[in-house]
């Protein structure tokens, strides 16, 4: 009973950890499972997201209107910042590489994350700016049970109920819409999607409009948690291994991955961690991904990947 | 009309198949190569022009060269043989503390030697992470040979024995004295990277041309259909990485010690795998001569964009050039991708395809 | 822009890169600036950069350059890499009549780099308060000046400040100490040093590394939550100081049991925390924030003319400070070697001369306008840290207050670290240690 109740703070505290992850890793899935593009710029899309939102909000509220208004106004201004960007991707990146490899394709979205980079932080600023929009203290709760208690942080759980509604409400938008149902067509097969008619580009539009958005929902929580600044763009690199297990094409998939790497990579730097010297949970998240890759080479949740010559 | 192979005969099978069946390519080579190993070191002697300067040196062509034989390295495995990595930076580590300790740890050992030694301690690892290949592919691996860059990014941070209980861990390199020439100036350091990148440079293109390299490209193109043809791909996925590994090793020895002098583990982070897959990619995949000009592309194109407007007078603030100099890479890099796909190796190719018809393309 | 434009700037870039810039006056003393204004750390980077440039304009512009050698200077943008600094140094070093004053590498990355090729160039680093600490020790380490405070020197304030909170130095023994750091050369510099005195004193040192960057430290803090220590030392840099006060403030570890390093103590690190970061303290190296006569001066010479660097309402912030610090000690350097080697443009090695014999006492920093900002400092052959003092101060939630007086490090315990760490230094690098007995 002794060491319980810290471990289940851990797990706990890793578990919802991983779920803010899964925010920045559902915006590649999105991408990858429409395109077949392994969206580098992600991490970027975020930073220039959160600076849109960020800039925006204060803006707002210096010119008085009050709080929610403001927030309103600066998610709106966000959303379409996150639109045009997705048009110029989509028009001057993408649109003229149709059918290109993958690589080729991933290599032009590292060239559109310099150019975000470079733009967010022109058009922006390259402070630090602060952001407030979910509470970040925290409930201690089962204290008579466990010394000390349990220590739940509310942005955490704030950030996995966000998590929560937007997979779902992908799900849904996926499943029964008709704009859902021409994405996982072309997901399935470009030239097929097009020969029935989809228009493709509309389509590459919308998945990186949702993106986008998603992008905006991500740096209301991250921004929440760092303040907004260049750093964000790191997050990338803590969403690919919940990326790899939970597959490259499933939604459901990237908060599963999240769950599984947030707790382990915790649970790992409390519990290993000091006896091979701390600060370990970076690579451990790796491995962990790619132990689960050695068993299942698509992820958890990633369609099979069928060979033929 | 110069670039003409007309009355170039291919009169034996060795003449069919060497390196450079065109004269003019040869000469070429030659004229560039005497360029780098007379005239350039000539012209820093007497400090003539550019070379007579530190700057293009230590700014300039050592970080170029060692780069072009990182990417080199890199080539082998994500051009040739297909399996896309993101460890460099990690490989470029581990042979950067193994040359360390080599050269610590036994004195004696001549410093040549420690540098390939730790290549082939590079190679070593490079052939552990490598047995996740077997099974995982294409993007799934390169996220996984991440592992690999964060676990020895963490390693050499660590464990105190890789940088001798230092107390910040940050280690220094020794005196570059090779077989009794130590090697002290930039121009001297330069032609010390300029002759390992030349010998690795032409064992790499001699390997990727033998049976290996054959076999690598075939797993590369479908390594089903290779591995029916009997190929093996437990031994042509990991030679590649071993070859790779070591490769990107020496270049990491060199990057430590030939041009840094004193490093710590953040040299090689996760910024430095990037760099060099963006020089791989952009140079073009499967070409010795890609990697040249896609490390000229991806390391000097922003030192350049960044003195432009300085050199020009216009009065532009350093953050707005900055800002400037990604928009800029970013969107040259989207330009080349559009315009050809596969990379200045491939625009190379297609100049000198136009230029054996000019004038008369018919 | 046509092709002929473009290859004209071209042209010109290679030419600049190439000869130096031909057409100069001759009166000029060029000083680089290597800044970080873009990227990850550039929160932090910014106002030491405008406090930088602000002081150099001032100089200008109140008493047209040094004693009239004006000052030329050029910001080079590093974005906190490595590789990017070196290229910087290599392109600035050789500019300007004399070429390069002094670098001030800022980043522990380059100044590691430049350690290594500032001796062949002879060109004196200022390292104010970063790089390696042992390098205070300047019969080995000729050329580095680590002015102000090395990371020794810091730690072994906190450990005083923590000790006087407590009630005595004998009150730290049985305590737990909690060091949380940037998980990076930086980070643990520090780390010897408290171990001594951990030893020392008796109090349990407890090491929690935090992986660059330093977004996510949920499990670093519950580390701390569980173990519970008397107070946490804080070694961060950029992103990661902001979020561990954020996380401190989630598992409700008191804020003002917190002491930051001083790259831990600067606006930046604790606006994004909003009140959460109320009561945190942290050293200040020599000065903290706040306003001083200098920066009136700034305001009437450098402001008034549309010259200034920063916004308004962030002169006297605590970075743009340690930037004007650190400008004046580099030109008071200057100043100092042009009384032995005359009023005009000097090279590198007569600059590291005036580092070397650089006496800034109480009355020079009233004239300057630094009163009560910082303490005298005197380099010399075998001290390159000049001064170990600092102090400690704490955010209300909208500034930082100075809370304690000046504490002296306690060099009987320093010293023996950077002698026996530099030797180390100068043995694998093949150096002769200087005899300082001989130095004039």
């Amino acid at each position: 009973m002794e060491g319980l109740g810290p471990f289940l703070e851990v797990l706990i505290g890793g578990l919802l950890a991983g779920v803010l992850y899964s925010l920045v890793a559902l915006g590649f899935v999105l991408i990858y499972k429409a395109s077949g593009v392994f969206n580098f710029a992600q991490g970027a899309m975020v930073l220039l997201a959160g600076l849109a939102l960020v800039r925006s909000l204060d803006f707002l509220v210096a010119k008085g209107l009050p709080f929610e208004v403001a927030v309103v106004g600066a998610l709106l201004f966000a959303g379409a910042i996150m639109a045009i960007t997705a048009w110029l991707i989509e028009r001057y990146v993408l649109g003229p590489l149709l059918n290109q490899s993958e690589m080729t394709l991933f290599m032009s979205t590292i060239g559109a994350t310099f150019i975000i980079e470079g733009a967010a932080q022109m058009l922006f600023g390259s402070d630090v700016y602060p952001l407030q929009l979910y509470p970040t203290d925290a409930w201690i709760i089962l204290d008579e049970v466990f010394p000390g208690g349990i220590l739940i942080s509310k942005l955490d759980v704030w950030g996995a109920v966000i998590a929560g509604v937007l997979v779902a409400g992908l799900a849904a938008f996926f499943q029964w819409t008709r704009t859902g149902r021409a994405l996982r067509a072309v997901a399935d097969d470009h030239a097929a999607a097009q020969s029935v008619g989809i228009p493709i580009n509309w389509i590459w539009f919308v998945v990186w409009l949702i993106a986008g958005l998603v992008a905006v929902v991500a740096a209301t929580v991250w921004g929440t948690k760092l303040g907004v600044q260049f750093s964000i763009t790191f997050l990338a690199l803590k969403a690919l291994p919940v990326l790899i297990i939970g597959g490259f094409t499933s939604i459901p998939g990237a908060i599963v991955g999240g769950l599984v790497i947030g707790a382990g990579e915790k649970l790992a730097e409390i519990y290993l961690g000091p006896y091979i010297g701390g600060g370990i949970e970076y690579w451990f998240a790796y491995v962990l991904a790619l132990a689960v890759l050695l068993v299942r080479p698509q992820g958890l949740f990633g369609e099979r990947i069928i060979e033929r010559i | 009309m110069l670039y003409r192979e007309a009355g170039q005969f291919k009169t034996s099978y060795a003449g069919d198949m060497a390196i450079f069946p065109i004269r003019q390519d040869r000469i070429g080579l030659a004229i560039l190569l005497a360029f780098a190993f007379v005239v350039v070191p000539l012209l820093a002697y007497f400090e003539i022009g550019p070379f007579g300067h530190d700057y293009i040196f230590k700014a300039i062509l050592i970080p170029f060269l060692i780069l072009s034989l990182a990417a080199i390295g890199l080539n082998i495995l994500t051009g040739y043989c297909g399996q896309i990595s993101l460890g460099g930076g990690a490989f470029m580590a581990i042979g950067a503390y193994a040359a360390y300790n080599f050269s610590l740890r036994i004195p004696e050992l001549p410093l040549l030697f420690s540098i390939l030694l730790s290549g082939g301690m590079a190679a070593f690892v490079g052939i552990l992470f490598g047995i996740p290949s077997l099974r995982i592919k294409g993007l799934y691996l390169a996220v996984a040979t991440l592992a690999a860059q964060f676990f020895f990014d963490w390693l050499f941070l660590r464990v105190p024995w890789f940088t001798n209980y230092t107390p910040s861990g940050s280690v220094n390199a020794p005196e570059l004295n090779f077989f009794g020439w130590v090697v002290n100036t930039p121009a001297e350091r330069y032609m010390l990277a300029l002759m390992f990148v030349t010998v690795f440079a032409v064992i790499a293109k001699n390997l990727t041309r033998g049976n290996i390299g054959r076999q690598w490209m075939a797993i590369r193109d479908m390594d089903i259909a290779a591995e029916l043809m009997g190929i093996r791909p437990l031994y042509a996925k990991l030679s590649a990485f071993a070859i790779s590994s070591f490769f990107i090793g020496v270049a990491g020895a060199l990057w430590a010690f030939v041009h840094l002098g004193s490093w710590e583990p953040l040299t090689f982070n996760i910024e430095r795998s990037f760099q060099l897959l963006f020089m791989v990619i952009i140079g073009g995949l499967g070409s010795i001569l890609g990697c040249f000009l896609g490390a000229a592309f991806i390391l000097i194109l922003p030192i350049f964009l960044d003195q432009v407007p300085h050199a020009m007078g216009v009065p532009l603030s350093v953050e707005t050039v900055s800002h400037l100099v990604y928009i800029i890479t970013g969107a040259l890099i989207c330009f080349l991708l559009i315009v050809e796909p596969h990379g200045f190796a491939r625009l190379w190719a297609i100049a000198k395809e136009k230029l054996r018809l000019w004038p008369f393309p018919y | 822009m046509d092709f002929k434009k473009w290859s004209l700037a071209a042209a010109a870039v290679l030419a600049g890169t190439a000869f130096g810039l031909p057409a100069q006056a001759q009166n000029e003393q060029f000083l680089p600036a290597l800044v970080y204004r873009t990227g990850p750390y550039a929160p932090n980077g910014i106002p030491f950069a405008n406090g930088v440039a602000d002081y150099w304009n001032l100089i200008n512009e109140r008493d047209g350059g040094i004693n009239g050698v004006k000052i030329v200077f050029e910001e080079c943008e590093t974005g906190y890499a490595t590789d990017k600094g070196v290229e910087c140094y290599e392109r600035l070093k050789g500019k300007g009549p004399t070429g390069a004053g002094y670098f001030s590498p800022l980043s522990t990355g380059i100044t590691f780099a430049l350690t290594e090729k500032a001796p062949g160039d002879k060109i004196p680093l200022l390292t104010g308060g970063y790089g390696r600490a042992d390098s205070r020790d300047g019969s080995v380490f000729t050329w580095n000046f680590i002015a102000m405070g090395t990371y020794w020197t810091a730690a072994d304030v906190a450990i005083q400040h923590i000790a006087k909170e407590l009630g005595g130095m004998d009150k730290l023994k049985g305590k737990k100490i909690a060091l949380v750091y940037h998980d990076s050369p930086y980070g643990k510099e520090p780390i010897p040093l408290l171990q001594k005195r951990s030893q020392l004193n008796g109090f349990e040192l407890l090491l929690i590394p935090v992986t660059h960057p330093g977004v996510e430290q949920k499990s670093q803090w519950l580390q701390v939550r569980q173990n519970r220590p008397d107070y946490v030392i804080l070694w961060g840099w950029g992103v990661m100081n902001s979020t561990a006060i954020k996380e401190a403030a989630a598992v409700a570890y008191p804020r003002d049991k917190i002491i930051g390093g001083w790259w831990s103590g600067a606006e930046p690190d604790v606006a994004p925390a909003g009140d959460q970061a109320k009561g945190y303290k942290a050293l200040m190296m020599q000065h903290g924030a706040g306003r001083y006569p200098v920066h009136d001066e700034i305001e009437k010479y450098v402001y008034a003319r549309g010259k200034g660097a920063a916004k308004p309402e962030e002169i006297g912030h605590v970075l743009y400070n340690r930037g004007i610090i650190n400008s004046m000690i580099g030109v008071e350097a200057i100043r100092t070697a042009q009384e032995k080697f005359g009023t005009r443009p000097l090279t590198g090695e007569e600059i590291r001369w005036g580092f070397e014999n650089l006496n800034l006492t109480a009355e020079r920093i009233k004239e300057l306008g630094f009163e009560g900002m910082m303490r005298p400092l005197k380099f010399s052959c075998e001290d390159h840290e000049g001064a170990r003092f600092a102090r400690i101060h704490q955010w209300d939630g909208k500034q930082w207050n100075v809370i304690s007086d000046w504490y002296e490090a306690d060099d009987s315990i320093i010293l023996p670290i950077v002698k026996e760490t530099a030797a180390g230094y100068a043995k694998e690098k093949g150096i002769t240690p200087r005899d300082c007995s001989k130095e004039g």
